[in-house]
C-alpha cells in the first residue's frame, strides 16, 4: 500500500461512486456551464450573507451526491470538508444539519485533493462503505476575507485570479461505479519566498511540480501514463512557471496538461485575468467536467493534482511568504 | 544566504513571466477618468464661488457633493466599474477616499452596526486619516518650533 | 480657461499615480497614503498653494489636496492659537471630507447591499 516517498498505492481501490457541483452565476455563463449539476443564479442562494450562500453550497451539493446514489446522510460513515473562510465556517455550517460525523480540512484551494485522499485512505483501511468529502468557495465571502469589500474601486492586475462561486462533493466508497481512486500522493509544503498575494499562481507553481513529479517517482510513471494531468488553479500565469520548473526537472507534460481555473471560465468573454481559484474551481471541474470524461473511458488514467497557497490576511500582513502544497489524487477509469 | 539567492532568483524570474497591463493605455485612461472629477469639482467651485461663497467654504462644498457622488456611486455598484476601466483616475481623487468608507459600510453592516459598521468602515481609509493626521502634526511641530525661534 | 486647467492637470496627476499601481506592488490603500501624506509635504514647503491656484479642482481634488488641506489648517491653528493650534488645525480642515464620508457612508449602508462583481 504504501508507495515510494510520499505516497500510496491501494491493494483495493475505493470507487467514486458519485460527484455532485452547485455554482454560481458566473461559472454558469463559462464554458462549462451545461455540465454542472445546479447553477444558481442569484449569488446569495436564497441565504442573507455570502457567507451562509456558501454553506447552503455546499449542504446542496452533499445531498445531490448522497442522492445520486440513492443514499441517505445516515448512510455516510465520515465526512471530510474544508473552505477557504476562517475558522472553516462555511463548512460547519453547511454541513451541520447532515448530521455527518466530520472532519474539518484547511488546505486552501488543494483542500479538494485533501478531501479525497483522506476519504479514499478511510475507506481502503476499513473504515467505513461510504464517505463524503466536500470543499467550497465563494466570491463574495473570499474577496471579503482576502481581498477587498466587494463595493471597493479597485483595479486587478493581469496575475490576479477570480474565485469561484462553487460547491464540489464527492461520494467515495465501495460500492462499485466506473472511477476508481487507485492512488494518492500526499503533497508537502513548498515554499520559494515570493510574497505576492495577487499572484498565486507563481506561488502554487513549485509545489504542484515537487508533488506531480514525486508521484511520477513514486509510481515510477511517466507523464504520458496519465492522460491528462490536471491542475487545480495555476491559472495561465502559473501553468506557464510550471511548465519551466517541471522542464528544468527534465519532464515535458506540456501535451497532456490541463488546469481547473483556466477551463472554468472564458478569460476573454469573462475578464478572469489569470483564471478561476478557490476550492470550488478544482472541486466542481473534477465533478462536471473531468469525471464524466473517466466515466465514459474517453480518459483511462488522470492525475488530479489540486494546489493551494497556505496564507492568512495576517501572515501576509506581517510580511510573511505564501508557501504551497498540491496533492495528487490517481483515478481510473473502470 | 544560498536559499535567500534562490528566493530572489525565484522572485525575479515570475516578474518577468508574468503580465502586466498595457501602461501608457491605462495612463490615458486614468488620466481621463481623473481629469472628468477633478472638472466636475471645478463646476462646483465655480459654482460656488459665483454664489458669493469664500474660496474655503466653496472647497467644503466641493468636497461634500463629490463624496456624496462616490458614496451613491459605490452603493449601485457603478464606481467600482469605473474604476476598473480608469484605475488611478478613480483612485486618486476624494471620491476614490469616500468609495473606500462606503465599500466597508455597505458590506460589513450583515456584521452588524457596532461590531459591522462601527468597528469596520475604516478599514481601507483608516491609514488615510492616521497618516495624515500625522503628517500634518509633524509639520504643524515644526512649523511652530520654527515660529517660536524667530526664524519664520 | 480654469476647466481646461482642472481636467489635464487632475487627469496629469491620476496618470502619474497608475504608474505605481501597475509597476509597483503598492496595493492602492499605500498610494492613498503616499498621495495625502506627500500632499501636507508639498503644501508645507509652499508648493502646493501656488500650485493650487493655478490648477484650481485640478489640485484640490485628488488626495494629494486633502494632504494640503491638513497641513493648511494646522498652519492656520498655529498662527492663531500656538501650540495647540498643531491638534487642532488638521481635522478642523478636513472635518467636512471626513464627516460627509463617514455620514453619507453609513446612510448608504442602509440602503444599499453588497453587489458581487462582475
Amino acid at each position: 500500500m504504501v508507495k515510494g516517498i510520499q505516497s500510496i498505492a491501494f491493494e483495493q481501490s475505493p470507487y467514486l461512486i458519485s460527484s455532485a457541483s452547485v455554482v454560481g452565476k458566473k461559472e454558469g455563463e463559462g464554458p462549462l456551464g451545461k455540465m454542472f449539476d445546479m447553477v444558481e443564479e442569484e449569488d446569495l442562494f436564497g441565504e442573507n450573507t455570502w457567507e451562509e450562500a456558501e454553506s447552503a453550497m455546499q449542504k446542496e451539493a452533499c445531498l445531490l451526491a448522497i442522492g445520486k446514489a440513492h443514499l441517505a446522510p445516515e448512510d455516510i460513515r465520515y465526512l471530510f470538508g474544508g473552505d477557504l473562510l476562517r475558522q472553516g465556517v462555511a463548512t460547519s455550517l453547511g454541513v451541520e444539519e447532515l448530521g455527518i460525523p466530520m472532519f474539518g480540512l484547511f488546505g486552501a484551494c488543494s483542500t479538494s485533493g485533501e478531501a479525497l485522499a483522506l476519504a479514499s485512505m478511510s475507506v481502503a483501511a476499513g473504515y467505513g462503505e461510504y464517505m463524503l468529502a466536500v470543499t467550497s468557495s465563494h466570491f463574495g465571502s473570499a474577496e471579503k476575507e482576502f481581498r477587498f469589500p466587494l463595493g471597493y474601486a479597485n483595479q486587478r492586475p493581469l496575475s490576479a485570479q477570480w474565485t469561484v462561486t462553487g460547491s464540489g462533493a464527492f461520494l467515495v466508497g465501495k460500492k462499485r461505479s466506473h472511477v476508481r481512486i487507485t492512488g494518492v500522493t500526499v503533497g508537502k509544503i513548498v515554499d520559494y519566498g515570493l510574497k505576492d498575494s495577487q499572484n498565486m499562481g507563481a506561488c502554487m507553481a513549485p509545489a504542484a511540480c515537487d508533488t506531480i513529479i514525486r508521484n511520477l517517482k513514486d509510481f515510477d510513471r511517466v507523464p504520458e501514463d496519465y492522460n491528462r494531468i490536471i491542475t487545480g488553479d495555476l491559472g495561465y500565469v502559473g501553468q506557464s512557471i510550471l511548465f519551466d520548473l517541471m522542464r528544468g526537472k527534465e519532464y515535458d507534460i506540456k501535451k497532456n496538461h490541463m488546469d481547473c481555473g483556466m477551463t472554468i471560465f472564458d478569460q476573454q468573454l469573462q475578464d478572469t485575468h489569470a483564471g478561476g481559484s478557490g476550492c470550488g474551481c478544482a472541486a466542481t471541474t473534477l465533478s462536471a467536467y473531468i469525471l464524466p470524461k473517466l466515466e465514459r473511458g474517453e480518459w483511462q488514467r488522470v492525475l488530479f493534482v489540486p494546489t493551494g497557497a497556505l496564507m492568512s490576511t495576517v501572515s501576509y500582513n506581517e510580511g510573511a511568504s505564501v508557501p504551497g502544497i498540491a496533492h495528487g489524487i490517481v483515478l481510473e477509469h473502470c | 544566504m544560498d536559499k535567500k539567492k534562490q528566493q530572489q532568483a525565484y522572485e525575479n524570474y515570475v516578474k518577468q513571466k508574468t503580465p502586466v497591463h498595457n501602461l501608457p493605455a491605462n495612463m490615458a485612461k486614468a488620466f481621463v477618468v481623473g481629469g472628468i472629477i477633478c472638472t466636475i469639482g471645478q463646476a462646483i467651485l465655480n459654482y460656488c464661488e459665483k454664489m458669493g461663497l469664500s474660496k474655503d467654504i466653496s472647497g467644503s462644498w466641493t468636497s461634500m457633493l463629490l463624496v456624496l457622488l462616490s458614496v451613491v456611486l459605490t452603493g449601485f455598484g457603478i464606481y467600482p466599474q469605473i474604476a476598473k476601466w480608469g484605475g488611478a483616475g478613480a483612485l486618486v481623487p476624494i471620491t476614490g477616499f469616500a468609495n473606500s468608507v462606503a465599500a466597508p459600510a455597505i458590506e460589513y453592516k450583515k456584521e452588524g452596526q457596532v461590531m459591522g459598521i462601527g468597528c469596520k468602515i475604516f478599514t481601507i481609509a483608516g491609514p488615510v486619516i492616521l497618516y495624515g493626521i500625522f503628517t500634518s502634526w509633524v509639520l504643524g511641530l515644526g512649523y511652530w518650533i520654527l515660529k517660536i525661534s524667530g526664524i519664520v | 480657461m480654469d476647466y481646461i486647467n482642472a481636467f489635464w492637470i487632475g487627469g496629469l496627476i491620476c496618470a502619474a499615480v497608475q504608474i505605481l499601481l501597475d509597476r509597483t506592488k503598492l496595493m492602492p490603500g499605500r498610494v492613498m497614503v503616499l498621495l495625502v501624506c506627500t500632499g501636507a509635504i508639498l503644501g508645507a514647503i509652499q508648493i502646493y498653494q501656488p500650485f493650487q491656484e493655478f490648477a484650481g479642482a485640478g489640485a484640490s481634488v485628488p488626495l494629494l489636496g486633502f494632504g494640503n488641506l491638513l497641513w493648511k489648517g494646522v498652519k492656520e491653528a498655529v498662527d492663531k492659537e500656538g501650540f495647540i493650534g498643531i491638534f487642532l488645525g488638521g481635522f478642523k480642515a478636513s472635518a467636512v471630507g471626513i464627516s460627509a464620508a463617514l455620514v453619507f457612508s453609513y446612510l448608504a449602508s442602509l440602503i444599499f447591499d453588497p453587489k458581487m462583481k462582475k
